[in-house]
């Protein structure tokens, strides 16, 4: 059989997987965003009747998923993987929802690079040809995220201009081996970045020098430029993180034009006050399974490069000093 | 980071993107928050002591009246934190709502709240103690300090 | 018109408290989270008071001096040393807590009836 790996980190596939359907659920504030309808369902508050806000955002995953899958008209029978994660500890929100799909389950960790992570890894069970249908999704939860990673939400203090607003929503994605719709062609996956960010409250200085890695190889292994896109979307790098990708990429010979932008700048806008940006694996699952494939199947965009941007760290591990590492998968997407 | 990485890798040191990220990641407001600080701290203290002069007015001796006044204060402090109004205003005020004692209150019911759903002994009763555990352990640690030079002295 | 006394100069002295607090956490590392600004002001409460500083800026802003956390650390320590003036050695154990029970169990008592009352609203 032939290697389908292309240079250092890419795989092209040979026979590229169908995206069939995706289905995105978010929560009222994202709802009232410039996006807001792009998403297929948006809850009128963020607990929307449920014991928890971990169990409300499993059930916001668990929505998105089952909504891909009706959409696309396929009985869940069909589905050969689940592919799953979030930011909770033990990625319980996916756990939970793969115990109500009861499908094989494939748990992931990649913290807000997951979407970007299950979308290739997924193609590959695909082209690979040991699925012929694997369903993609991830979560997260604002309230549920912050109590986690920083603090009680009700705690009085200021949020650094940096910090970003984690995502309450989920979003989904079918991949088929056959059928109609925008394909995935190509994945890179990233390596482990640690430039020394300490600072929880500035994510995105963690996270874009191994988006940018990523991105510099997935070019060299193409042998691609960045005009090759009408897209390159990063995943939730937010304000700060978005330059520094830019000026890192610069400084290693390759400059990103207007075709680059970051997810987490697309969420919000200026008045609903989230300082640098959205966050969380909802984040970039929610634009693509929303406004990316929509103007996909439209046609207004050819070839996306999506760039999945994970911080690798614990609150454990933040509160014992260590810095914090990041990652950054590709996936390319044509309609 | 490893050294053995497969080329193309990043034209950037470590060194040299920490000045690039302290470049560009938009510094604190400092001197807004300090306004915010002073005012909104300010307003609870002249609170506090508008309480006091009550209490006194109403037969306290200063002492009791101080005392009274700062059970009332957590009191509020507490209840506000309870409709969601406190961290609405700490967004604002920063360090003028956490630093008075309705501050305290808020940093004790915040994560008690929060934490509720993992049960009344583990959820509540522990994190009561999240913040206003190491508030006691130091300030009743140095006070003991305080006290022991303090009779060696006299 | 007894109940405005003293109000303006408590408004000033707790605004400058509470200035120093925001400093602190502005010009810091920005893992200085609120639990370390109140440990931070308690502690050093506790010290200006031993040291006799703090107890001008109780007279001179009242409250002002007194709501902030920097107050609780006073009284802990004008607590444990005027217990041991009282009792001796034994003072500086009981002193401190006994001179601010009355805020210490408030805090538990209120904290923990509005923890039950009521639910986070995120």
């Amino acid at each position: 059989m032939d290697l389908k790996r292309v240079g250092n980190q890419t795989v092209v596939f040979s026979s590229p997987p169908v995206i069939l359907a995706s289905y995105s659920v978010v929560g009222p504030m994202e709802g009232r965003g410039p996006l807001g309808k792009t998403f297929d369902k948006v809850w009128q508050d963020n607990i929307n009747g449920e014991k928890s806000w971990e169990l409300a955002e499993s059930k916001l995953l668990q929505e998105a998923m089952q909504g891909a899958v009706e959409q696309a008209g396929i009985p869940l029978s069909q589905v050969d993987y689940m592919l799953a994660g979030d930011l909770l500890n033990q990625i319980i929100s996916s756990n939970f929802a793969a115990r109500k799909l009861a499908l094989p389950f494939i748990g992931l960790y990649g913290a807000c690079s997951t979407m970007a992570l299950g979308m290739a890894v997924g193609s590959m069970l695909i082209d690979g040809g040991f699925a012929s249908h694997v369903l993609v999704g991830v979560s997260s939860h604002h309230d549920s995220a912050e109590r986690q990673y920083r603090l009680p939400t009700e705690q009085g203090g200021q949020r650094s201009l940096s910090a970003q607003w984690t995502v309450t929503g989920a979003g989904s994605v079918l991949l088929g081996q056959s059928g109609t719709g925008p394909r995935i062609t190509a994945a890179t996956l990233g390596r482990v970045l640690d430039y020394g960010e300490t600072d929880v409250g500035n994510m995105g200085a963690a996270m874009a020098p191994a988006v940018a890695d990523t991105l510099l190889n997935h070019f060299q292994d193409l042998q691609r430029q960045p005009e090759d896109y009408s897209l390159i979307a990063s995943g939730d790098l937010g304000m700060v993180g978005a330059d520094l990708t830019r000026e890192v990429m610069l400084r290693s010979g390759m400059s990103l034009g207007s075709e680059y932008t970051d997810c987490g700048l697309m969420i919000y806008d200026k008045s609903q006050d989230v300082h640098a940006g959205a966050s969380g694996c909802g984040c970039s699952a929610v634009v693509f399974a929303g406004d990316i494939m929509q103007r996909l199947t439209a046609g207004s965009l050819k070839r996306v490069l999506l760039v999945g941007s994970g911080a690798l760290h614990s609150p454990t591990s933040s509160l014992q000093g260590e810095s914090v590492p990041g990652i950054g998968h590709a996936v390319v997407i044509e309609g | 980071m490893s050294q053995n990485m497969r080329p193309p890798t990043l034209k950037i040191t470590p060194e040299e993107y920490k000045d690039l990220s302290t470049k560009l990641t938009p510094k604190p407001t400092v001197l807004k928050n300090c306004i915010w600080a002073f005012f909104v701290g300010g307003l609870i203290c002249a609170i506090g002591q508008v309480i006091i002069n009550l209490f006194v007015a109403g037969g306290l001796n200063q002492t009791q009246a101080s005392t009274a006044a700062t059970a009332l204060l957590i009191f509020l402090g507490a209840l506000l934190t309870g409709l969601g109004v406190y961290d609405e205003i700490g967004k604002y005020a920063g360090a003028g709502s956490i630093v008075p004692v309705t501050g305290f209150a808020n940093s004790i019911v915040s994560p008690a709240l929060e934490f509720k759903r993992e049960g009344y002994v583990m959820g509540v009763g522990a994190r009561l103690f999240t913040v206003a555990g190491p508030v006691l352990v130091y300030g009743i640690a140095t006070s003991i300090v305080v006290g022991i030079i303090y009779y060696f002295l006299h | 018109m007894f109940v405005f006394r003293m109000i303006i100069p408590a408004f000033l002295v707790g605004g400058v408290i509470c200035v120093i607090g925001q400093l602190l956490m502005d010009l810091t590392k920005p893992s200085f989270t609120p639990a370390h600004v109140l440990v931070t002001f308690v502690t050093g409460g506790a010290i200006l008071g031993a040291l006799g500083w703090y107890k001008p800026l109780i007279e001179i802003g009242g409250a002002g001096a007194s709501v902030p956390l920097s107050g609780f650390g006073y009284s802990l320590a004008k607590g444990a040393m005027d217990a041991v003036s009282r009792e001796g050695l034994m003072g500086a154990l009981s002193g401190g807590v006994a001179a601010t029970a009355v805020g210490i169990a408030a805090a538990v008592l209120f904290g923990y009836l509005v923890s039950i009352a009521f639910n986070p609203k995120g």
